[in-house]
């Protein structure tokens, strides 16, 4: 964990950065606002300070009943200098949409259809945004708190598609 | 003259009369590889795009075992989570107790005591030899060399039967508590594993000479299913397939959690980042978790398992039945689950695919408000398609053996 990586970006965005704080166990915690998230990510991974080059592990968090609603968290690390911070985008229910970071970190893909699939939160920019492990016919979002515990799915019908990927039918040549 | 030489050059050649020498006409076919397929290690479903044996494109569709993890775990307690935490990596579950474990522990700022982080030392680095025995001996039989599974299985049951002794199941060990382990060694356990470790040691050397100088092995490893080492971070590879690239982060090494900063221990680093490389990375590795695993038992000393902080820990079983407090402070631990402070934090272990990390929140309550696996094996998985865009259709089967994807962690 990085204090001086977090003081850093704070300076370099007083704006987009609204909050920094260590967190439990010294994880160092910046707030980040929603419209500068692909900003402050190539940033992050280009400066020469901060040099976060792996890919971050995103995930995200369900506040219902608070507002933002959702958190979007990434965890940054950087193999050259290791070290870490940790982002936080709050996302609000209404306009659950937030720029897509996979253009800078190609491992970014899947998580981000994971935070689609799982929550609902949709990622502007991504090449492929489908459901990561659910099938496209699902209703709502599991991980989301009003999601029923006891609820049931509604039957697919059969389907003839002519992408292959998709599922059954012909292959359409 | 000089006329002459260049009509002479572009006078096409006479097509071959011999149909042998005609180009054979192709066409794109798409194969679906799984959900339900041997080489496919669990249920992930590829949909390959081939131009003869060449692959041009490939889709990879998983959720298949998709059992809501996270969900379940938001609707038990604490302590409940870790049963659910052996079905991640189902070959090397006490490395996912020791993550989560660590990540309550983070939350609750619960320092744990020595013995605890050795037996947790220990556990972890005998599932990681477990671990990559799996790898090298589905391997060789994939690759068709079946004796390799026998040795490799050997051994992995040698350690298997130890781990059985100590915590009473082979996979599923559930071994690890918030703040501590949940038994201690049982008599004469430390001879028996260096007598295991003896054996299994023979058997990687066994192993070692049938496939590392065997020219079919090679054939097929070295060069095929190649990333790079700015590729892989960009893809956020960890553990042996990174350090295959060249690439030398070890969680051990660069933030050394438990005792890991007191054991001797060496991290190999490949070049090349192919199949071959990343198989020699698990061979080195045995040696390395062997060497580690000794030296716990050297340095280990007697002492307690656990914590003794009566929030989060039960309290002794003769105080549960003797008095009253201790009846007290059983019955709320098990009823309510342990009261873990709000927040959260993100802890990390080095699994034996790479970094594994959970990102837990608490409210304050009895059971985890929001619980994230940061599962290795997703990184490695998402990259296989651009790993083997352009290769032969038969090199998939090695790379899927080599960046090791588990279902189990995976599709949660």
């Amino acid at each position: 964990m990085s204090q001086a990586a977090l003081q850093k970006l704070k300076e370099r965005f007083p704006d987009a950065v609204t909050e920094t704080y260590a967190g439990k166990g010294g994880d160092d915690v910046a707030l980040v606002k929603k419209e500068a998230i692909a900003e402050v990510c190539r940033f992050l991974k280009e400066d020469p300070e901060m040099l976060f080059d792996m890919a971050p592990y995103i995930t995200a968090a369900d506040y219902m009943g608070s507002e933002p609603r959702f958190d979007v968290v990434y965890q940054m690390y950087s193999t050259k200098k290791n070290h870490r911070i940790r982002l936080r985008v709050g996302v609000p229910e209404s306009d659950p949409v937030l720029a897509s970071v996979t253009p800078i970190w190609k491992g970014a893909n899947w998580y981000e259809r994971y935070c689609w699939d799982m929550y609902g939160i949709r990622f502007e920019g991504h090449p492929d945004p489908r459901r990561l492990y659910m099938y496209e016919e699902f209703v709502g979002h599991p991980l989301r708190k009003d999601y029923s515990l006891r609820g049931r799915q509604p039957l697919v019908p059969e389907r003839t598609v002519d992408e292959p990927f998709r599922g059954p039918g012909p292959t359409g040549g | 003259m000089a006329k002459e030489s260049d009509n002479l050059l572009v006078v096409p050649p006479v097509p071959a009369e011999s149909p042998l020498d005609a180009p054979f006409p192709s066409k794109r076919m798409l194969v679906n590889l799984g959900p339900s397929h041997p080489a496919m290690h669990g249920t992930v479903r590829a949909v390959v795009e081939l131009d003869g044996e060449t692959i041009h494109g490939m889709k990879l569709d998983i959720g298949f075992l998709h059992r809501g993890f996270e969900k379940t775990c938001e609707n038990v307690t604490w302590t409940q989570v870790f049963p659910y935490t052996d079905r991640l990596n189902y070959v090397s579950s006490i490395m996912n107790n020791v993550g989560y474990a660590m990540a309550v522990e983070k939350l609750c700022g619960l320092q744990i005591p020595e013995r605890a982080q050795y037996l947790r030392v220990i556990t972890s680095e005998l599932h990681r030899m477990c671990d990559h025995f799996t790898l090298v001996s589905a391997m060789g039989l994939e690759l068709g060399a079946m004796t390799v599974l026998i040795y490799g299985m050997e051994a992995r049951d040698l350690i298997w039967d130890r781990l059985t002794e100590l915590c009473g199941a082979r996979l599923t060990s559930n071994y690890a508590r918030v703040g501590g382990v949940s038994r201690d060694v049982p008599e004469g356990w430390g001879e028996k594993v260096e007598r295991t470790l003896d054996r299994a040691a023979e058997m990687a050397d066994e192993i070692d000479r049938l496939l590392t100088r065997n020219r079919i092995v090679i054939d097929r490893t070295r060069g095929t299913g190649v990333i790079s080492r700015a590729d892989a971070i960009d893809y956020g590879f960890t553990g042996p397939c990174l350090r295959a690239s060249g690439e030398p982060y070890d969680v051990r090494k660069a933030s050394p959690y438990l005792v890991y900063d007191r054991l001797d221990f060496d991290v190999p680093v490949g070049t090349n980042g192919d199949n071959f490389d990343r198989y020699l990375m698990r061979m080195e590795e045995l040696k390395q978790s062997d060497r580690i695993v000794r030296q716990c038992f050297a340095q280990m000393q007697p002492g307690a398992i656990a914590s003794d902080d009566p929030r989060f820990v039960l309290p002794p079983k003769p105080e549960v039945y003797g008095t009253i407090e201790g009846a007290m402070a059983h019955f709320k631990i098990i009823m309510e689950g342990i009261k873990v402070p709000a927040g959260e934090a993100y802890a990390y272990v080095e699994a034996a695919n790479g970094e594994l990390g959970f990102y837990a929140v608490s409210d304050g309550g009895g059971r985890p408000y929001k619980l994230g696996v940061r599962a290795p094996g997703w990184n490695m998985l998402m990259a296989l398609p651009q790993i083997m865009e352009g290769h032969m259709l038969a090199d998939l089967i090695p790379t899927f053996d080599t960046v090791n994807m588990i279902g189990g962690e995976v599709e949660q």
